[in-house]
């Protein structure tokens, strides 16, 4: 009988420890994540996007709560892409209470969580989350905002997951088509255009994968950097 | 012949006029330049406005990208198109100018043959015209450099974006002046062809920007006929294969490869094709030249 009661109550308290409802594990992602005040990072950017041929860039990413965040590169030129401020989850996880959460379920063993702002002026519009339970950290995301579309995030965590703070994450955003006249660029026609070309520049989605060598946690970052 | 050419050299470097198109590069290169460096990020939000959209440009992103590699690249992309004039004004005078002078015949007298008087005449006239290119490249390149600095070079294409980083520019412009070189020498050819028809130089210089300005409105059109037929022959489509030395090779993932240039092939064939014209040219002119009767 005690085997029985022992048994019942650790499926009860199993349950009860799956059965966490979005909202706490919205709040202990956003715990780890409220550690973080500020932090300044170095990261190994690649860009990729169909019409532009860039180099891999060192870049140094700035982040300042509540939602400020800077992509630099100092010792060249990289594309930053729009939106580039969701890179961190600090914008979502700022106010969660300006959202309303739904709990979706499970899918490839990560939590679904939906949140929808209150607000009908806000800029996102939709932003679900992939929580890994365990850890309780942020595997993916995915923004829709009212100006400039999805954003996807895939992130992957080392040393700094007590943080929710990625060691690679993979940001895909929207790109607009693009075009100029030739009678603008005066191009060389080297043969190595044509359709192909023609149709990588429809609108598609671009990605930037940044890959995190060290981050200087909490040690004050001056607002000039965000301006 | 060694003589002969220091004659020749002192003769065109002795007019007044073969400073104009010194003085008219340096010009419009220190008028782009103070453009740019006063309203240097209109122009970037201009070149930028396509890609707005999907990037943020702040003002470091536009203080950096106006650097000396881009600014010599607009400039020489301006430029480019002017120069013949430039290189015509000495090489439709080297025949003509003679002939109009009175001079000709008289020099002829001197125990050279005509295809060495030739040679001469046209090797002058290369020599002018790289000079030319140099002074645009101290001008252009390094003048630039000093005023904007250096940093990666982003090339706007009419279907892409090509960033070069800041080290692999440089050997990419020795090249494309080197290519420069033999383009506009292809035109002190044509020029020089033109030259041997005429009694006076105005006529060879306007028949050259004619046939340029023509080739070049065939080159720039978009139409298929033109594409598949004329274009690929016209001495005018190659004269920009400069570019092609900006134009770089990436990755599956769009990440640019240090060192290489997209299609080297089409390069040389291009610089074939000038290579050429210039040999039809010269020899055209020699031929003409040796059957021509001498009467002024």
């Amino acid at each position: 009988m005690k085997q029985f009661i022992f048994l019942c109550v650790f499926i009860v308290s199993g349950l009860s420890l799956s059965a966490q409802s979005a909202e706490e594990v919205v709040q202990q992602v956003k715990a780890k994540l409220d550690k973080v005040n500020d932090y300044q990072a170095t990261a190994r950017m690649k860009t990729n996007v169909v019409f532009i041929k860039a180099p891999v860039a060192t870049v140094n990413v700035y982040f300042k709560k509540p939602n400020k965040l800077r992509i630099r590169n100092e010792k060249g030129i990289s594309f930053i892409p729009k939106g580039s401020v969701n890179v961190n989850l600090g914008n979502i996880f700022t106010n969660t209470g300006a959202y309303d959460i739904i709990d979706v379920g499970k899918e490839n063993g990560l939590r679904i969580i939906k949140l929808l702002p209150r607000d009908e002026n806000a800029d996102v519009v939709l932003a679900t989350l992939y929580v890994d339970e365990k850890t309780m950290l942020v595997k993916k995301s995915k923004t829709t905002t009212k100006e400039n579309g999805t954003y996807e995030l895939e992130m992957t965590y080392g040393k700094y997951a007590a943080y929710g703070l990625a060691d690679k994450v993979i940001f895909t955003f929207n790109t607009k088509e693009y075009k100029l006249p030739k009678g603008i660029t005066l191009d060389y026609d080297n043969g190595s255009s044509k359709e192909a070309e023609e149709n990588k520049l429809k609108n598609k989605k671009g990605k930037v994968e940044l890959t995190y060598t060290n981050y200087e946690l909490n040690k004050g970052v001056p607002d000039s950097v965000f301006q | 012949m060694w003589k002969l050419l220091k004659i020749e050299l002192y003769k065109i470097f002795k007019r007044p006029r073969t400073y104009i198109a010194f003085g008219a590069i340096a010009a419009i290169v220190f008028l782009i330049q103070i453009a740019l460096k006063f309203d240097g990020k209109a122009y970037v939000d201009l070149l930028m406005n396509n890609l707005k959209d999907s990037f943020e440009f702040s003002e470091v992103f536009k203080e950096d990208l106006l650097n000396g590699y881009l600014i010599c690249f607009v400039i020489l992309n301006t430029l480019l198109i002017q120069m013949p004039l430039l290189v015509a004004l000495i090489a439709g005078d080297s025949i003509a100018g003679e002939a109009n002078m009175g001079t000709l015949r008289l020099s002829l007298t001197k125990p050279i043959s005509r295809v060495e008087y030739m040679l001469t005449k046209f090797a002058a006239s290369v020599i002018y015209t790289i000079a030319l290119l140099i002074w645009m490249a101290i001008l252009a390149l390094f003048g630039s450099m000093l005023i904007f600095g250096t940093n990666d070079i982003v090339i706007l294409r009419s279907e892409g974006v090509e960033q070069i980083q800041s080290f692999d520019v440089m050997w990419r412009y020795v090249a494309a002046f080197g290519y420069a070189a033999v383009a506009l020498t292809t035109i002190a050819a044509l020029a020089f062809l033109l030259s041997v028809f005429a009694e006076n130089s105005i006529g060879p210089i306007i028949a050259t920007m004619s046939i340029v300005i023509v080739c070049t409105i065939l080159s720039e059109m978009n139409i298929p006929i033109y594409d598949r037929t004329i274009k690929p022959w016209l001495f005018t489509s190659h004269m920009v294969a400069w570019k092609g030395f900006f134009y770089v090779k990436a990755t599956e993932e769009g990440v640019t490869i240090d060192g290489s240039v997209e299609n080297l092939s089409a390069i040389f064939r291009s610089l074939m094709i000038l290579v050429g014209y210039t040999v039809l040219f010269v020899t055209s002119a020699i031929w003409v030249f040796k059957k021509k009767d001498i009467l002024s």
